[in-house]
């Protein structure tokens, strides 16, 4: 089974960090990173850039319309994912868990269709 | 004869079609494949036992019976899904396949238990999925218990299951790490159903389905099944709340307030039995906030009356409840034991501290504590002002009545 953990962040609150806080927190994200690719839960995953460069992409009645910014106006952004493979939902939210970003914003995991 | 045949049946579908329910689900690995099964099996008892007897064993012949019905389904739904043929055959017993023991039956049990107060399912979904599979109620009986339509409350299992498969929520007790925080969500879930059956508008009281004594049952079963000291704590707590249900409305409907109640109309046997829990719940090494809110009915249970209540024990209790759990409602009540301990004044000052800092102030029974603690030191005019205040704010009707009643009285 594969689940796809998408983190929420406040970007906000990164600009609002001290550098020292920052460097930390990039530190603990490539520990963890290596931590779950050593055990063999790492697919891959990567981080994106600010909201502010992000578009929203609609069809409507067959006709593409493109927009600026996220899909939804909330206090957190979608700062990136992690796509991991886990026996169950149990062992995703136990793994989500770890995610630095799930102490400071949301991380929401969605299972991948599989087919 | 065939009467008889019948009532076994019956008496087999009332006392284990859930068991074979929760095996089943663990068998086929989906919930709507084992109550088809479940439904299949019961219609083939009913055909076969009258022709050839009951068997020795009627659970596993439904187990086995039930599992057979689902291969044949998939099959016959294999002819326009290639892919379920492959799960047909997957789910086809070994021929070492041994019939489940006992022990594997009361784990299945457990495991429907855990998944159905899933966390990962909306708070009203484990509720409603657990009064349907573990407790066997009818989606109908559940709905009207709730006061919802039937068909929103049919979508909303029909979600949760969609849920369970396709996010793979699994089929298992969970590991010993995982255990205390998925416990309490199993707690909550049966506390809030024995909840809404005890403060029930008295109204609609009459029409919705016994949710205090399904709770009771769910709790019971969890402590046979998982004897764990705050699973015993809130069937204690449970029982002991329940064995005051006659003495807590006069016969016209309205609220009596626990010092005004008659207490030889208390249940003395669910006494006794919520008694001896919570001394075994305390017997663990820490107390959990279920076992303490038991242990406090409890010494209220063993009053003669209000005045003879050990308000002393009743207020230390608390104490250590605030400190676990520092919820202001922990902290009113514990204002109205320290009032009957040491006087209204300390209770009323304890009040008036927790209102200036606004987390009670939309709250009626903060209100209606504060209005009767002014009311037993003198101060009619803050004790009228303040029975309006939770008048106000009050919703059902019985405690609406209450209140005008007291404020009624005040005037006099």
């Amino acid at each position: 089974m594969k689940y796809l953990c998408l983190i929420y962040d406040e970007e906000k609150k990164f600009g609002a960090m001290p550098k020292g806080e920052l460097d930390g927190l990039m530190k603990e994200y490539f520990s963890f990173t290596e931590a779950i690719r050593a055990s063999g839960h790492y697919l891959g995953g990567n981080d994106l850039e600010p909201v502010q460069a992000a578009t929203t992409v609609r069809v409507r009645n067959g006709k593409v319309s493109t927009t600026d910014g996220p899909f939804a106006e909330t206090k957190e952004q979608l700062g990136g994912y992690y796509l991991i493979e886990a026996r169950d939902l149990n062992e995703a939210i136990q793994i989500a868990s770890r995610i630095p970003s799930a102490r400071l914003g949301s991380i929401e995991v969605r299972p991948i269709r599989e087919h | 004869m065939e009467g008889r045949v019948r009532e076994t049946i019956e008496g087999v579908y009332r006392s284990d079609s859930r068991r074979v329910l929760a095996t089943l689900i663990r068998l086929l690995g989906d919930f709507d494949l084992a109550e088809e099964a479940l439904h299949d099996a019961f219609t083939a008892a009913m055909e076969q036992w009258e022709r050839d007897g009951v068997p020795l064993n009627p659970r596993t012949w439904l187990v086995s019976t039930g599992r057979f019905k689902a291969i044949d389904r998939l099959r016959r739904r294999a002819r326009f899904d290639a892919s379920l043929s492959e799960l047909a055959e997957r789910l086809e017993p070994g021929v070492h396949d041994a019939p489940p023991g006992d022990e594997d039956v009361e784990d299945d049990r457990l495991r429907l238990i855990f998944t159905c107060c899933h966390p990962a399912l909306p708070a009203d979904a484990q509720i409603a999925l657990t009064l349907r599979e573990v407790c066997g109620l009818t989606t109908e009986q559940i709905a009207s218990a709730f006061l919802v339509a039937a068909p929103a409350m049919a979508q909303r299992i029909v979600r949760a299951k969609t849920k369970i498969r396709v996010a793979r929520i699994p089929y298992q007790i969970p590991s010993r790490a995982d255990l205390p925080d998925r416990l309490e969500t199993v707690l909550h879930v049966i506390y809030l159903v024995f909840n809404e059956g005890y403060y029930a508008s008295s109204g609609a009281s009459l029409t919705r389905h016994d949710l205090s004594g399904e709770a009771i049952r769910l709790a019971r079963l969890l402590v046979d099944l998982l004897p764990e000291p705050e699973a015993v704590g809130l069937l204690a707590l449970m029982l002991l709340h329940e064995s005051r249900r006659a003495a807590r409305t006069s016969p016209g409907g309205e609220l009596v307030l626990l010092e005004e109640q008659d207490r030889s109309r208390w249940d003395r046997g669910r006494i006794a039995q919520g008694c001896r829990l919570v001394e075994r719940a305390l017997s663990s090494r820490r107390p959990g906030p279920y076992t303490l809110q038991a242990a406090i009915a409890a010494v209220h249970a063993e009053a003669a009356d209000a005045a003879g209540t050990d308000w002393a024990q009743i207020a230390g209790l608390y104490d250590v409840l605030a400190r676990m759990e520092p919820s202001p409602v922990v902290a009113l009540n514990r204002a109205a034991a320290i009032a009957m301990r040491d006087g209204p004044a300390a209770g009323l000052a304890l009040i008036d501290d927790l209102l200036a800092r606004g987390e009670l102030a939309g709250y009626h029974l903060a209100h209606a504590a504060r209005a009767d603690l002014c009311r037993r030191v003198g101060d009619v005019a803050s004790a009228r002002a303040s029975y309006r205040r939770a008048l106000d704010l009050a919703r059902q009707e019985p405690e609406r009545r209450f209140l005008a009643r007291r404020l009624a009285e005040l005037s006099e």
